[in-house]
């Protein structure tokens, strides 16, 4: 086994004691600076710190995303919970085991080497001795350096990791009412912020007497373009924002309606950033074979809108959140309130479903706006479904050109490979930026800056940028879109999701015109046995996917990547029909996450991301009209349907000895590239704008 | 608040049992759940009538209720997400969803529930296809549908066995 690195967050909570707690009653605390987000991972988190601890799962209580109780591990993003915050907890409850065995050992004037532990009774030489770890635990300083006692468990000697325990949030998440949307604390208000219509428009007027005159209005604000209203009840305020909205004039950026994204994209597209230069491109490459893919600005889309709460008490701001940071968080809203952090505290509560820098922080901000008001009255707010499509932050519509020259022989000689997008790191606190979308309409605004993207290794939209594949010559650029009026951040897998398309794309455009099968040319061109495995393993196991094909409508494509080029390997089997739409029928997936903690929340993960990854390729698209978000409602956005659901085999592959690497997010660039690969194999052409909407579908047959 | 006020208030049959419910005949039917009588089970998702978050079932059909006035139910019988775990009993939806772990955020799972509750109800041995086909106006954005439909089959297996004994 490779031995595992020093977790990163051990540098900022270096002691056993900001990992682990043991209170009286055999109470052991685990605290994690990641936040659930509905995928599970504080199962999993539990899970590790128990079985390290020698502890059965329920005898941990977990306290996660808390500014006055856990550590700072930035945010909760990019498929890492497991994979590094995971192996932080891991090294602390190591920790904490081998200090309560030394204790053990002279108690019990026993080797050290023959105790251990199991559902918490202290074992000497496998048989009980009268001593419980949570017992012994009490008294003992853990104020000291995890590193100086960590020892993990070799993969055999772990009990818990692997197995795929049931959720432990689940039952409350469906049955109960965690929610901040359910929050109702006594004296509770509800509050909203009245938006714009465009990102960056200003208020021109509004009648704020008649508004606040409506029945139930607790108070109406405004501070600049900044309007608030709060009032005793949820319906109250929803129907006096609507009026407002309806009322309100803006003034309202220009911005000429573009004929196409592409059009929209390359018009506005800054000089290129080079990004690897390897080898030399040759310049004339009259043979070339060449993609270019796009994809339109995507929604997050979560079922529940974005909600906060805040309350302010003797100067102190207190605000729940479902963030994906509460640190960066309380960061961005200090700086915009002019506050001391430490005047602020912020919990994470549940959300729904997250799948990136969403509304999230915003409706925090608001809550804290709209609460300074009534100091002492906590303060709810729940944004609309416009709102959350309109004003969340957007996946970026993106453009990525992809080129190669091939040898003699059918091998790739040279790429180069060009991204074309707006920048996908926009998140609160980058770069000390508060990127709070109220902020920047307030009469002293903070407004959003220039965001210089995610910077390699993890990547913005350069993410999986630089194909996998072997290729001795080498470019690759971007272009950042800075000057489009539609705000974008972080939305799961980031440009990995058409990098990966457009890669795979041209790998198969290339077997086509040389004659080549395109399993085996991707095959020929990976160096990483791991990589080869996954494709191997899923066509083996994807056999029956692949047969009696009807000839001209129906097809079955491969998609490979390596999320972020460091993380999970995913090699996906499509199988789809073309009629006048696409549909897909079948999905078979092999993924190597290295170890898995949960298999069954893998799987869970591995699943949600097939099916929210055929979503967005076949269906999801947010509408623009010059300079607004056009789209409105879910009946604007149609998202993948129960009736369009394929139905989906995973195959796992375990590597124990592996670090854990996540797989949420790794999903994303191998179906749309499978799904893509199917419907050239199907039709004969490739058709490479996503979505793969039936207009695409009959322009491209009808070509 | 701007509804209009019915002097005796409207009665209902709330998962089983007579509520009346007085000044809010207007409201959404939602709304008097989550805020009036606090039962907040049912998610609020859009507002519009176009995810089915906050689906329930009235007089044995599913509806969304953010888009349904007080009024419109007076009378009627209503169940909501709260009926599958009242007074200790579980029912095969609550057991199933749980034992085939079929949700991510489970934000959406309420009112999936209770559409697959009122299918399930006149067909409990519905086939794959009529699941998909009473679920299609519910949305999941996690991707959780194939141990949602799961779940719904197995829900479905034990309500016919308990129907065939
Ligand atoms: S909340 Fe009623 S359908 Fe969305
Ligand atoms: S489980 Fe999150 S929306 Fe369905």
């Amino acid at each position: 086994m490779s031995a595992p690195s020093i977790p990163l967050p051990l540098k900022a909570a270096p002691d056993i004691s900001d990992w682990i707690r043991f209170g009286p009653g055999r109470t052991v605390e685990v605290l994690t600076g990641r936040v659930e987000l509905g995928q599970g991972n504080l199962t999993a988190l539990a899970q590790m710190a128990a079985d390290e601890l020698g502890l059965a799962p329920n005898d941990v209580v977990i306290t996660s995303g808390n500014t006055e109780r856990t550590p700072n591990e930035g945010y909760t993003a990019g498929s890492m919970s497991v994979s590094i915050g995971g192996m932080a907890l891991r090294f602390a409850a190591s920790a904490a085991r081998v200090l309560v065995l030394r204790e053990a050992s002279l108690k019990l004037n026993a080797d050290y080497l023959s105790l251990s532990v199991r559902d918490g009774d202290i074992l000497e030489g496998g048989r009980p001795t009268d001593l419980d770890l949570r017992d012994v635990a009490t008294g003992l300083n853990f104020a000291v350096p995890v590193i100086d006692y960590a020892a993990l468990l070799v993969p055999e000697r772990r009990t818990l990791s692997s197995q795929p325990l049931p959720r432990r949030d689940l039952p409350n998440r469906i049955f109960g009412t965690p929610f901040i949307h359910d929050f109702a604390p006594e004296g509770m208000v509800h509050g909203r912020i009245l938006h714009p219509p465009v990102q960056g428009a200003m208020l021109r007027s509004l009648d704020l007497k008649t508004l606040a005159a409506r029945p139930g209005i607790i108070d109406v604000f405004r501070d600049g373009s900044v309007v608030g209203i709060l009032a005793g009840s949820f319906s109250v305020v929803t129907a006096a924002v609507d009026w407002a909205a309806n009322r309100a004039e803006w003034a309202v950026p220009d911005l000429p309606q573009a004929a196409s994204l592409r059009e929209l994209l390359a018009g506005a597209a800054s000089a290129e950033t080079v990004i690897l230069e390897k080898g030399k491109i040759p310049e004339e490459d009259g043979n070339a074979v060449e993609v270019t893919a796009s994809r339109a600005y995507l929604s997050h889309g979560s079922i529940g809108p974005s909600a906060a709460m805040a309350v302010w008490r003797d100067g102190r701001l207190k605000i729940w959140s479902h963030s994906q940071g509460v640190f960066q968080l309380r960061n961005a809203v200090a700086r915009v309130l002019g506050l001391d952090i430490e005047a602020i505290s912020i919990e994470h509560a549940s959300g729904a479903g997250c799948y990136g820098h969403n509304g999230a922080d915003d409706a925090a901000f608001d809550a804290a706006l709209l609460a300074r008001r009534v100091p002492g009255k906590p303060v709810k707010v729940i944004w609309s479904r416009l709102d959350e499509f309109r004003v969340a932050p957007l996946g970026p519509g993106m453009l990525t050109t992809a080129r190669a020259v091939v040898d003699e022989t059918g091998a790739l000689q040279s790429a180069s490979i060009c991204v074309t997008s707006a920048p996908h790191g926009n998140r609160p606190d980058t770069a000390g930026v508060p990127n709070l979308v109220t902020a920047t309409r307030l009469a002293e605004p903070v407004p959003f800056q220039r965001s210089n993207d995610v910077p390699l290794p993890q990547g913005g939209a350069d993410r999986n940028a630089i194909p996998y594949y072997r290729v001795p010559n080498l470019h690759v650029g971007k272009k950042l879109v800075h000057d489009l009026p539609y705000r974008t951040s972080s939305l799961r897998a980031l440009g990995a999701h058409l990098n990966i398309f457009a890669i795979e794309m041209l790998m198969e455009k290339i077997a086509a015109e040389t004659g080549q099968d395109p399993v085996t040319l991707r095959l020929r061109h990976l160096d990483d046995p791991r990589a080869a495995k996954v494709i191997e393993t899923v066509m083996a196991e994807g056999e029956a996917l692949r047969r009696d094909m009807e000839p001209g409508a129906e097809g079955w494509g491969l998609g490979f990547g390596r999320y972020k080029n460091t993380g999970a390997y995913a090699a996906v089997l499509a199988r789809i029909r073309v009629e006048e739409t696409v549909t897909v029928s079948h999905i078979h997936a092999a993924v190597d996450s290295g170890e898995i903690v949960n298999p069954d929340g893998a799987l869970n993960q591995i699943e949600g991301g097939i099916l929210q990854a055929v979503s967005w390729t076949l269906k999801e698209e947010v509408k623009l009209a010059g300079p607004l978000v056009a789209t409105e409602t879910w009946l604007d956005y149609p998202i993948l349907r129960f009736s369009e659901v394929p139905q989906v085999a995973v195959t796992l592959i375990d590597r124990p000895e592996d670090p854990p690497l996540g797989c949420a997010e790794a999903m994303a660039g191998p179906v749309a590239a499978a799904i893509g690969s199917a419907l050239f194999q199907a039709l004969g052409i490739q058709i490479c704008d996503l979505p793969l909407t039936r207009e695409r579908i009959m322009a491209a047959a009808l070509a | 608040m701007a509804d209009q006020q019915s002097t005796e208030g409207i009665t209902v049959t709330l998962n089983g049992g007579q509520t009346t419910i007085s000044g809010h005949d207007t409201l959404p039917l939602l709304h008097v759940l989550r805020e009036v009588l606090g039962l907040k089970g049912t998610r609020f998702g859009c507002g519009q009538g176009t995810c089915g978050a906050c689906t329930v079932i009235v007089e044995g059909k599913a509806v969304t209720s953010c888009d349904l006035p007080l009024e419109a139910v007076r009378g009627k019988r209503i169940e909501t997400v709260e009926c599958l775990a009242a007074g200790g009993a579980t029912h095969p939806l609550a057991e199933a969803v749980l034992a085939c772990q079929a949700a991510q955020c489970g934000y959406c799972l309420p009112g999936i529930l209770m559409a697959a509750k009122a299918l399930l109800d006149r067909e409990p041995d519905a086939p794959d296809a009529r699941i998909r086909e009473a679920l299609d106006d519910n949305l999941c954005r996690c991707g959780a549908h194939l141990r949602i439909l799961r779940a719904v089959r197995l829900a479905g297996e034990v309500m016919t066995a308990a129907t065939d004994r």
